[in-house]
């Protein structure tokens, strides 16, 4: 058990542009991300805050055409040196995405699906295992009675809650948030914020948000990127504790964002 | 103006509806009619328990034609089936663009080649194979017949499951990678599973597309009616093959009527399949994951997180 104990861990990201192809949609980024934190990445539509994301767990790997120059590590370990195994590396840094994305299998054997990919647990510490990940996060009362129903019958936000269940199920150091309560009513949304100031006493909590209340709410640092008007690139603006950045902030675009007048 | 459009354009709908529905019917009732019309020649269970079909005694049993079909159809959608799968999963999930576009190209030759084609083809290359391979007879055969179906199923089976696949929401997919799956965990635990409703309406048109098939059956079979098939290298026949090759010479009555009624239940098959499929794909529709995948407009629009 103690091999999966997650150990938050640091992700640090050292003089990194991310390209599409030609465009570089990201420039010169510098960021560290704590353990036991949660770190709030906002910034206007479109400034590579999701593009930065995708590239801390290599999902943007995926899209064709896509580049990383820079480094970025987690805790020691060079996420894309060429020795790197991509799919440890998910296993290391889960990821909730924007809308919910529960497989068309039952809650339970989504939130297992994680845990059943190497070395299945025995039968009843499966069992155990998505209890623990389902009462982390907030859906175990809802969702005991039928696990075995598709997880399709769930609503949009107990289905996000599931999201969260299955990427924390297998312990991961990172957790990885893009938007996650953008698809969520008022409510839900509330309910995922508890969550996610909950999630951060095991883990290194990374979330992009929209929603400027989300951030002041739930996060510890944030950082606030913009899109460079000359080449439309995205870069990171300013970095703070989010206490600091909301009520003193010291670059004109942060004050203008975070007080609502532009984004 | 619009109104009349409007009426015009639902009187000629209703129409062929009703066209379709009254054919298909007339259809059923001609074929059953005339075909149930052997039952005054012979006694049912003569016609589908006797193990041999044979005009010169007057001898009807449907199992040699039966047992031809079942055989022939069932070994070539055993090795079609996964054969067919593993091409779609090729081409939705590991081939590059241009290597998907030239199979796209394939698969649409392969759809568009005559039967008598694919017959010619298995009399020069199929039948002499099996004849050289696996020894004694002619070469014609169950074995020869289900190779030729093998070809002639694959692209009815690989452009629709390759269309199931891809109508996955990409989402799906990053949900099962984000989680440490392999690309073949993610292909057989997640992929597969959410595609199961349009898979199966792949394979079991496939299947109808071998249990119809005709000509280029009868060209490589060798067309033994008269007994139960020995094994899958010896003479045998199926139902479309028997009604093709003996309907011309068919004078007595209970010939004809025989061969008809063959017909009768090919068409029954046939239906039966159909509804398999929409059974299939009506519970494909109740699940909303399996929606299909979105344009790349609003694929692209979903990465950049569109507000
Ligand atoms: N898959 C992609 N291919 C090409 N360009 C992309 C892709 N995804 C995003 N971009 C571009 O990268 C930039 C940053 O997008 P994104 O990271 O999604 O921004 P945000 O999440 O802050 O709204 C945008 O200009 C967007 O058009
Ligand atoms: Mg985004």
């Amino acid at each position: 058990m103690d091999a999966s104990t997650p150990s938050a861990t640091t992700m640090t990201v050292k003089d990194t542009s991310l390209f599409y192809g030609g465009f570089r949609a990201v420039k010169d980024i510098n960021l560290h991300f704590r353990p036991h934190a949660v770190t709030a990445i906002i910034g206007s539509s479109g400034c590579g805050k999701s593009t930065m994301l995708r590239s801390l767990n290599r999902i943007n790997d995926r899209v064709n055409g896509f580049r990383v120059e820079g480094t970025i590590s987690l805790g020691d370990q060079d996420v894309y040196a060429p020795t790197t195994d991509v799919v440890d590396l998910r296993r290391r840094v889960g990821m909730v995405f924007q809308r919910p994305n529960p497989f068309p299998m039952s809650i339970f054997d989504n939130v297992a699906f994680g845990l059943t990919l190497y070395a299945p647990p025995k039968r009843a510490d499966l069992e155990m295992m998505v209890e623990t990940a389902l009462r982390a996060s907030a859906l175990w009362g809802e969702v005991k009675d039928k696990l075995r129903r598709p997880a399709t019958e769930l609503s949009g936000g107990q289905q996000q809650r599931l999201c969260i269940a299955r990427a924390i199920a297998t312990r991961p150091d990172v957790l990885l948030m893009d938007e996650p309560c953008s698809a969520l009513d008022p409510i839900s949304t509330l309910k995922v914020e508890e969550l996610i100031a909950e999630l951060k006493r095991s883990y290194t909590v990374v979330i992009v948000t929209h929603n400027m209340q989300q951030a002041a709410r739930a996060s510890d640092v944030t950082v606030m990127m913009n899109m460079d008007e000359a080449d439309r690139a995205g870069h990171v603006i300013e970095v703070g504790a989010t206490d600091d950045i909301f009520t003193n902030p010291q670059h004109p675009q942060t004050e203008a964002y975070v007080s609502g007048r532009f984004g | 103006m619009r109104l009349r459009q409007g009426i015009v354009a639902q009187s000629i709908f209703f129409t062929a509806a009703a066209i379709v529905a009254l054919s298909t019917a007339a259809l059923l009732l001609f074929t059953g009619s005339r075909g149930l019309a052997v039952f005054g020649y012979m006694n049912p269970a003569e016609f589908f328990l006797s193990g041999s079909w044979n005009q010169n005694d007057e001898n009807f049993g449907v199992l040699p034609l039966l047992a031809g079909s079942l055989l022939t159809v069932g070994l070539a959608l055993l090795i079609s089936g996964p054969l067919a799968l593993g091409v779609s999963i090729f081409m939705v999930e590991i081939a590059p663009e241009p290597v998907r576009r030239v199979m796209r190209t394939v698969v649409e030759l392969f759809a568009a080649l005559p039967s008598v084609i694919y017959g010619l083809l298995g009399l020069t290359l199929v039948v002499p194979w099996v004849r050289e391979s696996f020894g004694g007879g002619l070469g014609k055969g169950i074995l020869a017949a289900s190779i030729v179906l093998v070809f002639m199923t694959q692209p009815t089976i690989v452009s629709i499951a390759e269309d199931a696949l891809r109508a996955l929401p990409e989402s799906l997919r990053e949900g099962a990678l984000a989680v440490g799956a392999t690309r073949w965990q993610m292909i057989w635990r997640v992929l597969l599973p959410a595609a199961r409703p349009g898979l199966i309406t792949a394979v079991v048109l496939g299947t109808g597309r071998a249990v119809g098939e005709t000509i280029a059956v009868q060209m490589v079979i060798g067309n033994i009616t008269s007994r139960m098939p020995k094994s899958l290298l010896t003479g045998a026949t199926t139902m479309p093959a028997a009604i093709v090759t003996q309907l011309p010479e068919a004078t007595s009555p209970e010939h004809r009527a025989a061969l008809i009624m063959v017909a009768f239940l090919l068409l029954v098959i046939t239906f039966s399949l159909i509804a398999a499929v929409r059974a299939a794909g009506s519970r494909g529709k109740a699940r909303p994951t399996t929606r299909r995948r979105p344009s790349p407009a609003a694929q692209t629009a979903a990465v950049k997180g569109g507000d």
